[in-house]
Formats: C-alpha cells, structure tokens, sequence
C-alpha cells in the first residue's frame, strides 16, 4: 500500500503554517502506511555557493557537536547546524563533494538524506505521528513538501528504507507501488556508476531519476524515460527546489488525487488526507491521468 | 429526516444504523455530513431509504446497495456501488476507478467523470456517466448497460460479454473483441428511457453503440481437438 502526500504553497502569507498544515494530511495516510514515515521540506533556503545537508545516525543521542568540531577542522570553515532528534541540518559555505568527502572519513555511520540549498529530508521508522512528533513537523515553514506513509512490500522497514528518497541536489522522490523490474535496473544503474545502499525498488528509481539527470535531462525528460524504464505499479511525487511534481504509471492501479485553490496545490493518495486543508470544500479536486506529468513550480522545469 | 455528523459519529454507526431499518423501518430519510472522504459510507443497506452525503466519500461508497437511493453531493473514491444489487446511486462529482464494478441490477448515475476500470466486469448494472470515462472500461462486463456522454478512454470493453455500451463522443480505442455495433430503433429506445432516467438531456441519435464480436467467450466446437 504506502501513502503519499504533498502540498505546494502558491500564496507565501501561509509559508508560516506549512507544518501545521501537512501534519494532519501525513497522519490521515496512517492506515496506508504505519511501518515509517518521512517528508521532505523545502524552505531556509541557504545563499548561493552554500550547501545545506540533512544527516541522519542510528543513534539518538549522537554527538552531532564533535562531529561538526572535526567537520569544521577538516573543511577549514565555520559552520551553522541544528540538531533535530536522530538528524542534523548543517549549512556550510564549501563544495558538496569536500563535506561528503570529509563526512564520509570523520562518521562513516552517519548517513547523507539530502543536500542542495533549500530541501530537508527527515525520515525514519514508527507510525506517521511518532515521526511528526519526533522531528516537530507542526512547528516547521517552507514553501512546499512531500511526504509518505510505508507499509512495506519489497524491502526491510528500516530508516533508509523508508520515504523520501533524494535523488539530487534539492530533489527528491516519494513512491505508491512497486517496481517489478528494480534488480535489473540496479545492476544496470550500477555500471553507470549510481551507489546503492538498499534493496529498496524505490531507491532503484530515485537512482534511476538521478542518472538521467545527470545524463542532461530535464525532470519532463527524466520522466518520459522513466516511463519506458520503469515496469510496475507507481504513483510518484517528486519534490524539486521550486515546487512539486506528480506522475502516475500508464495502467493508473495506484491512486492519487490532486486539489488547487488560490492558496495552495495538494496532492494525496485518498481525499481524506486533503480534507483537513483549509478552503479545500471550493478547491478544484482531480485524479491525475495515467503517464502524464503533473508540475508546480515557481519557474518552469 | 434523520442527520449523521461523521465528525461526531463513527463510520460503523452510521452503516448499523442503515442497517437496522431493514429489521425495524423507523426512518426513510438521512443526510449524512461531513463525510470527508471516509471509506463505506452507506454500504450494504437492505432497504428503500434514501440518504444524502453532503460532500466527498471515499472507497466504495453505497457498495452492495438494495433498493436504497444513494445521492453523494460531491466526488467518490475508488468502488462506488460496487456489487450493486438494486437502487439507485447517483454522484454530483467524479467517481475514482472501478465505479459499478461487479455490479448485479440497480442504476449508478455519475454527472462528472469516472477513471479507469468503470463498470469493470458489470453484471446487470444500468451506468450513465456524465461526463467521460478512464482506461480499459467494461472489462469482461457480462450484462447491463454503460452510458456515456463524454469520450472513453483506451481499451473499451475488452473482452466484453454481454454488455451493451453507448458512447456519445470519441472511444480511444477499443479493447479486444469489442466492437461497433449498428443502432438499431430498439437501442434508440432504451437508450431514451437509461438518458431519461438518469436526467440527462441529450439525443440518443448522437450515440454510438459497442458491443461484444462474442469471438472470445464462445468455445467453437472447431477446436475441440486442441483440448
């Protein structure tokens, strides 16, 4: 089963309430998914030329402070990092490559979420209101996020199994379904260079959407492929630095629903999960059409 | 009248509660609010009441529905009336996949559109849509009619059985073994009476009709030796 759910702000007076917003549709997709929970958030947007990372330990009580003393020893610059439960966000003016490098020799238990300037990736196992609670979802402002609910088919409930999944600097994937051909694809991606720290099917498409873009696709592009490549059952979301996009596989077994006001777009896998926004009784309500691409962005692709 | 709030009452109440009319008729007309997008809201109901949901339901709303008239003032999720036996179901919105699917007898009115899979493997069911209708409609459907005033998506009717199906605007495609039939005035005249029934206020001479080429399910005796 698995749920998924986004929500893209179109009017920024509600920038604020994000959180506030998304916790009530995550935790409506609860009976889709009680194994884990995850979402990505996109907001405190760092300046061009910084990175911001989101890490995540198996520990709870790890000690993120000495790992950003070395950090900072090793990169021979300052840094700004928050704790937030079992993750930290850290904010560094230095190439991308250099602190995964760094972090990779100082903490090799500690695990990369995400990174680009503006997404946030917090995940982890336990039902969709243990992780709201945990990461203090209610609490959190941006412009847009996505999120999931697991009941795993394919792969171990574990913290990286779990949604969202990054798939580049800023973007990230989240998946309704299952892929029946993620072995061969694996392999394939593998040749190509694309690492691999699950046996996650999912992964296997965030990586797939990674090399295509790599390749020089846009996101269209990287889908249109991904539609091809792709064999089994998925409704996407895919969160980008600008917005969000949605996309459902030609036989459309997997649901979604998408709803526009003036205010916001939201997507869910039920309309129970959209129920609770705000004006959404004179929202424009809609199931996306099979193999076709859904995108909100501030800018074009 | 009798008024159910779901945000002060329990899916399963509201259902024992239409339940129990079968039993002990005491009221014939409810208003449910704030369904939500709740799942089975009405299903199962054993008796002619007419109920009104004020809003958007879930999965398989008014599905196993008897003589009841089901009216849902807003969109459905996947199944509605699925194995409908008699009654009468109508949406004001858009149904998800699968609506009527299995269906035995009975009427499903759906003003908006309906997705894919629409009265996948329909048994008696009279469907009018309103709007157009998703992928692979009418799959294996056995009896009944499907009504639709918009287009229909890829695969229409494959692998019909005996299914008559009438389609104002364009079929994507066809599925297997289903094809264009002629329209003949009996087909005219049913179609009136579906298109009257369901208030819609088109000119049945406007439709097309598809139907089962019965080249699939038939065994031919030809081929006995293979088996």
């Amino acid at each position: 089963m698995c749920g998924i759910v986004g929500l893209y702000l179109k009017n920024p007076a509600l920038e604020s309430r994000l959180g506030e917003l998304f916790e009530p549709m995550l935790l409506a997709m609860t009976g889709r998914g009680p194994d884990s929970a995850g979402f990505a958030i996109y907001g405190d947007e760092v300046n061009e030329g910084w990175v911001k990372l989101t890490l995540q330990s198996g520990e709870v009580e790890y000690d993120w402070k000495t790992l950003m003393g070395e950090l900072e020893g090793c990169l021979g610059c300052s840094l700004d990092w928050f704790r937030n439960a079992s993750a930290a966000v850290l904010k560094v003016n230095a190439d991308e490559a250099m602190v995964r490098a760094a972090l990779k020799t100082l903490a090799p238990d500690v695990r990369v979420m995400s990174a680009g300037r503006s997404i946030e990736i917090l995940k982890g196992m336990g039902l969709p209101a243990e992780i709201a609670e945990r990461f203090s979802l209610a609490g959190m402002k941006g412009s847009h996020i996505i999120g999931h609910t697991r009941m795993a088919t394919e792969s171990a409930v574990t913290m990286e199994g779990s949604h969202p999944f990054s798939t580049g600097d800023d973007l990230c994937l989240v998946h309704n379904g299952s892929l029946s051909n993620h072995f061969r694809l694996r392999q394939e991606l593998e040749r190509h260079g694309i690492g691999f720290e699950t046996e996650n099917d999912t992964e296997v498409a965030a990586g797939y959407l990674t090399w295509r873009l790599q390749q020089g696709d846009s996101l269209q592009q990287a889908l249109d492929h991904a539609l091809e490549d792709l064999d089994g059952f998925f409704t996407f979301a895919i969160g980008t630095r600008d917005g969000f996009a949605v996309i459902r596989d030609p036989i459309a077994c997997k649901p979604a629903i998408l709803a526009e006001t003036d205010d916001y777009v939201a997507m869910a896998s039920e309309y129970q999960a959209l129920a609770s926004l705000p004006g959404i009784d004179k929202a424009k309500v809609w199931e996306p059409e099979p193999a076709t691409l859904y995108v909100w962005e501030k800018k074009a692709v | 009248m009798k008024t159910i709030n779901l945000t002060e009452s329990t899916v399963r109440d509201l259902n024992q509660a239409l339940h129990d009319q079968a039993r002990d008729l005491r009221e014939r007309e409810w208003l449910v609010t704030h369904p939500d997008g709740k799942h089975n809201l009405a299903v199962g109901i054993n008796e002619a009441l007419s109920i009104d949901i004020q809003g958007h339901a879930g999965y398989y709303c008014a599905g196993m529905n008897q003589k009841a008239s089901v009216t849902v003032h807003g969109n459905v999720g996947v199944g509605v009336a699925e194995n409908m036996m008699s009654g009468m179901v109508r949406v004001k919105g858009s149904a998800s996949q699968s609506a009527g699917a299995t269906a035995h007898g009975g009427l499903l009115v759906i003003e908006g559109d309906a997705g894919a899979r629409c009265g996948i493997s329909m048994k008696g069911v009279d469907i009018v849509v309103g709007g157009s209708i998703g992928h692979m409609s009418c799959f294996m459907a056995q009896a009944g009619r499907l009504v639709v005033c918009g287009d229909a998506g890829d695969a229409l009717g494959d692998s019909l059985y005996e299914t008559r199906i009438y389609v104002k605007g364009s079929v994507k495609s066809l599925g297997s073994d289903c094809i264009e039939k002629e329209m003949r005035a009996e087909h005219l005249e049913e179609l009136a009476e579906l298109l009257n029934r369901a208030g819609f206020d088109e000119d049945p001479a406007s439709f097309k009709r598809y139907g089962s080429a019965r080249q699939l399910y038939n065994f031919k005796v030809d081929n006995a030796s293979a088996y």
